[in-house]
């Protein structure tokens, strides 16, 4: 499944980011990288973009963005 | 070279919200200078301060999380070190995020830069439960490490002597990552191949490159092909190599080398951390709990933004009510260096510098609304609380191909009524979508600054004073309505080719600001507006004040005026008589400078109020010069206590104010002639053919024309062309009312939006210049509105009448119009595209 179907407070770990081009690499630079635990913590008031706590920091992307990222639910 | 001096270079890198720019203000203090790099429009700080024999010169390079060549703060922080070579390279990492900014760390190492190691908010880390053994970072590192609590100024001094000592070292870290069995091996052979180019090996580091290839890195091809003379083979190459290594791996290099990087950060922590607790729940979870909540988070969002608009725009402008005196004290000083107003002419010397003065104090007038504005800006963005916003707005704005980040820029614009372009533009910088940055630039104009509201309220006075409320609420609304759709449009079209950005945003744990970083920023904001606008208005205020004064009236005009003014002198004289005791007194040039006493005199009482200010004027008139005293108070006037009633004075009182209604009306008639006949009032009478579709007469047409100045000025233009007959004292709607009968509502509502769509003023353009680069935009900025505006006045005034609407209804249809518009925009879809 991606990134963009979990769903708050559920956590998963990410199996791979396959966007390629900038996208891609934002995301890698940002710490989304396979084997990464990481926990959605709410959805923004208009659902949209979506908070996510991966090692010890938060950073928000929108839902067209998490669906780069392949994960698994934990 | 003598060595006694020596200027020493150093950059300042790091990721954003490691507390970089705390560690700037320690480090230099108040010698701090702010430009933007060359060529683009990101900020470069610069600060420089004494260690020990040597002047060390500190770069603030853009904070990135990484360094690749996809943004332009990424690019312009790698050139700068690629290119300056700075001494030392002060790496500050945010030590409860140890592993994430390592990550950018083990790049700069790559680049061949000797790096001190900065641990900075220690205090957090400390509070988290987190424990580093620098010692053995240190050693992973192969740098110096220095522990820092930016924001209490902890850790300077060990700082600058880190950097000291390893500026005098001279050697890079020699840090480097171990990309694995896999990877190894074709760096390897790529360096190689690009040690054999001398030209570009030794400009940049090749294992640098050798890695930057392997990523497919732009920037580093391009310069591969700018210095090596097989370009066109080692790029092949390494193209090839990447191909093969994604197929055997089943994954790009790009990849492997970030997962490296990160396994590395992992390792490195591992070994020189220690974890005491885990924290569960932090403050900024506690807060964002309410902030971000699907219900408190709107409410929060539109009290802080209401605060902003309250604070500074409604309070601000308070304040200009005490600030403005002292402008106007400053503008008559200046006022008195020039040659003194004339009977009926004032000489060119004096009534240009005044018309400059008084343009740049009417922006001036805006400074405390600016530093109040800027101080919150501050606040927010060092809070945290600038990223919530952005994370809650996001999907709102992004219908119309803008940013979560775009509201803050158009809150200060005027997003109800009252604000301010320029620093709306200004505010454009935090938004990192540059194709959303632009859109928000071109629409912050719409909005309502404070300049416009004077117009709009005329205007609603004079046709809709039944529907006051009404009127004001549509006018306010309506520029938010359609600067989304222009948004939209704008989007589709003009801006179609730029590229948006990913959103991936960081939001940063809550902070509470530093009270110096707040003033440093907002009072370092203000001086930059000033110190640029004025410049800028002083000219842009010559080239309008000879379009609208010149070539001036006809010499057989001014002669005839002359004349007239001449005889009016006459008549006074001959009333007061000769054997008045006070017609020598008035003889000659002294009726000038009575006249100048009498002007100063009745603008000083029409500025004090109660009654302790009046005898202060008294006073003080009376001690400049008693005879002229008893005249302008009616021949009454007290004599060692005693009240005297002088008949002769008030003989003079009575001819003088019969001499000065003369001369007042011809001063406004030859103001009025030489707009007229100036180029401005002829390019107005030249379009009326065009803008009657518009419902504009040529009248209509100078005042919107030479607001382009200053919006200020329009009340005050119109003021000067619906001149009150004399004696009679009507206000300006009523005079033109009277002056315009065949105007309806019809008329007013399509000047009032073509105002609302009017163009940016100077100051704004010039910002929008210096926030694009590029006058192209300025350019665009200035015309697009014009069009827009026309648009709709035709719209108002030619389609209101056809279908035979009331100034109401037409308002009405529009409103609806503009919504439907505005629904039709959001529903356009647009996947942002990305480089």
């Amino acid at each position: 499944m991606t990134l963009d179907e979990i769903k708050p407070d559920q956590e998963c770990e990410i199996v791979d980011t396959t966007s390629g081009g900038i996208m891609e690499q934002r995301l890698l630079d940002m710490g989304f990288i396979p084997g990464t635990r990481i926990k959605v913590v709410r959805n923004a008031p208009l659902v949209d973009p979506v908070e996510f706590l991966l090692k010890g920091y938060n950073i928000s992307l929108r839902h067209s963005e998490a669906r780069q990222v392949e994960v698994t639910l934990l | 070279m003598s060595d006694k001096s020596r200027k020493i270079l150093v950059a300042l890198a790091g990721q954003p919200n490691s507390g970089k720019s705390t560690i700037f203000n320690i480090l230099t203090g108040a010698r701090q200078h702010v430009a933007n790099y060359p060529g683009v429009t990101v900020e470069k700080k610069t600060g420089s301060f004494r260690l020990q024999d040597d002047r060390v010169e500190l770069v603030d390079l853009p904070g990135t999380h990484s360094l690749t060549s996809y943004t332009l703060e990424e690019r312009i922080a790698r050139d700068f070190l690629l290119n300056d070579k700075p001494a030392a390279v002060v790496d500050v990492l945010d030590a409860s995020n140890l592993e994430r900014n390592l990550y950018l760390t083990f790049q700069l190492a790559e680049m061949d830069v000797p790096l001190v190691i900065n641990l900075n908010m220690m205090d957090v880390a400390e509070k988290r439960g987190i424990k580093i053994d620098t010692q053995k970072l240190s050693q992973e590192l192969g740098a110096p490490v220095v522990s820092t609590v930016g924001n209490k100024g902890k850790g300077k001094k060990q700082l600058k002597e880190a950097i000291l000592s390893t500026s005098k070292k001279g050697r890079a870290t020699p840090f480097r990552i171990n990309y694995g069995d896999d990877l190894e091996p074709v760096l390897d052979s790529l360096e190689k191949s690009l040690s054999e180019e001398m030209e570009i090996s030794g400009r940049y580091p090749v294992r640098w490159l050798a890695v930057k290839l392997m990523e497919n890195d732009e920037e580093a091809q391009r310069l591969v092909r700018k210095y090596s003379q097989k370009s066109g083979v080692l790029l092949r190459s390494a193209e090839e190599k990447r191909e093969a290594f994604t197929l055997e791996h089943k994954k790009s290099p790009q990849k492997v080398i970030a997962i490296t990087r990160h396994h590395e950060g992992q390792r490195i922590v591992e070994a020189s951390v220690i974890r005491k607790k885990k924290i569960t729940r932090t403050l900024t979870d506690r807060i964002d709990q309410v902030v971000c909540n699907r219900y408190l988070g709107p409410v929060v969002l539109i009290a802080t933004i209401y605060s902003i608009y309250e604070l500074a725009i409604v309070q601000g402008y308070k304040i200009t009510e005490y600030t403005w005196p002292a402008l106007a004290w400053f503008r008559d000083i200046i006022a008195s260096f020039f040659p003194s107003e004339g009977f009926i002419f004032d000489p060119f010397f004096r009534s240009m510098p005044i018309w400059v003065v008084d343009g740049t104090i009417a922006v001036l007038n805006y400074v405390p609304i600016f530093l109040i504005l800027f101080a919150l800006i501050a606040i927010l963005e060092d809070t945290g609380y600038m990223a919530r916003m952005a994370f809650i707005l996001d999907r709102i704005f992004r219908y119309f191909g803008l940013h979560g980040q775009s509201v803050l820029p158009m809150v200060i614009g005027g997003l109800y009524v009252g604000g301010c372009a320029v620093p709306g533009v200004l505010a454009c910088r935090g938004i990192k979508d540059e194709k959303a940055r632009l859109a928000t630039i071109l629409i912050v104009p719409l909005m309502n600054c404070l300049a416009k509201i004077p117009f709009y309220v005329l205007l609603i006075g004079m046709f809709f004073a039944a529907y006051k409320g009404i009127a004001m609420f549509f006018i306010s609304t309506i520029t938010i309505i359609i600067a989304l759709s222009v948004a939209k449009i704008l989007n589709l079209t003009v801006l179609r080719r730029k590229l948006s950005a990913p959103f991936v945003m960081e939001m940063p744990p809550y902070h509470i600001p530093t009270t110096g970083g707040v003033l440093r920023r907002c009072l370092e904001r203000t001086w930059l507006f000033v110190k640029k606008i004025i410049t800028i208005v002083i000219v842009v205020s010559v080239i309008v004040y000879v379009l609208i004064y010149f070539p001036g009236i006809s010499k057989e005009k001014k002669a005839h005026y002359i004349s007239q003014s001449d005889q009016a002198q006459q008549t006074f004289f001959k009333k007061i008589g000769n054997d008045n005791p006070y017609a020598d007194l008035m003889a000659g040039d002294n009726l000038m400078e009575f006249t100048r006493y009498w002007r100063d005199y009745k603008k000083a009482r029409m500025g004090a109020q109660g009654k302790k200010a009046k005898q202060a004027i008294y006073q003080e008139f009376r001690e400049k010069n008693f005879e002229f005293f008893k005249i302008v108070k009616r021949g009454r006037y007290k004599v060692k206590g005693e009240m005297i009633k002088d008949k002769h004075a008030r003989k003079v009182y009575n001819a003088y104010k019969k001499l000065g209604r003369t001369t007042n009306k011809l001063r406004r008639e030859i103001k009025e002639e030489t707009i007229i006949t100036s180029y401005m009032g002829r390019a107005g009478l030249f379009l009326e053919p065009l803008t009657r579709w518009a419902g504009f007469n040529w009248r209509v047409n100078i005042a919107l024309m030479s607001s382009f100045a200053a919006k200020e000025s329009s009340v005050a233009t119109l003021g000067g062309i619906y001149q009150s007959p004399p004696g009679e004292k009507n206000r300006l709607e009523e005079r033109m009312k009277e002056k315009e009968k065949g105007w309806t509502a019809l008329h007013v509502l399509a000047i009032m939006l073509f105002m609302a769509m009017y163009p940016p003023c100077i100051p704004t353009l010039l910002m929008i210049k210096g926030e694009t680069g590029s006058i192209k935009w300025m350019l665009f900025a200035t015309f697009y509105p014009i069009v827009l505006g026309s648009i709709i006045a035709v719209l108002i005034f030619t389609g209101g009448n056809l279908l035979g609407l009331s100034g109401m209804q037409a308002m009405f249809a529009f409103y609806i119009l503009a919504l439907i518009l505005l629904v039709l925009m959001g529903l356009i879809k647009r996947e942002p595209e990305f480089a």
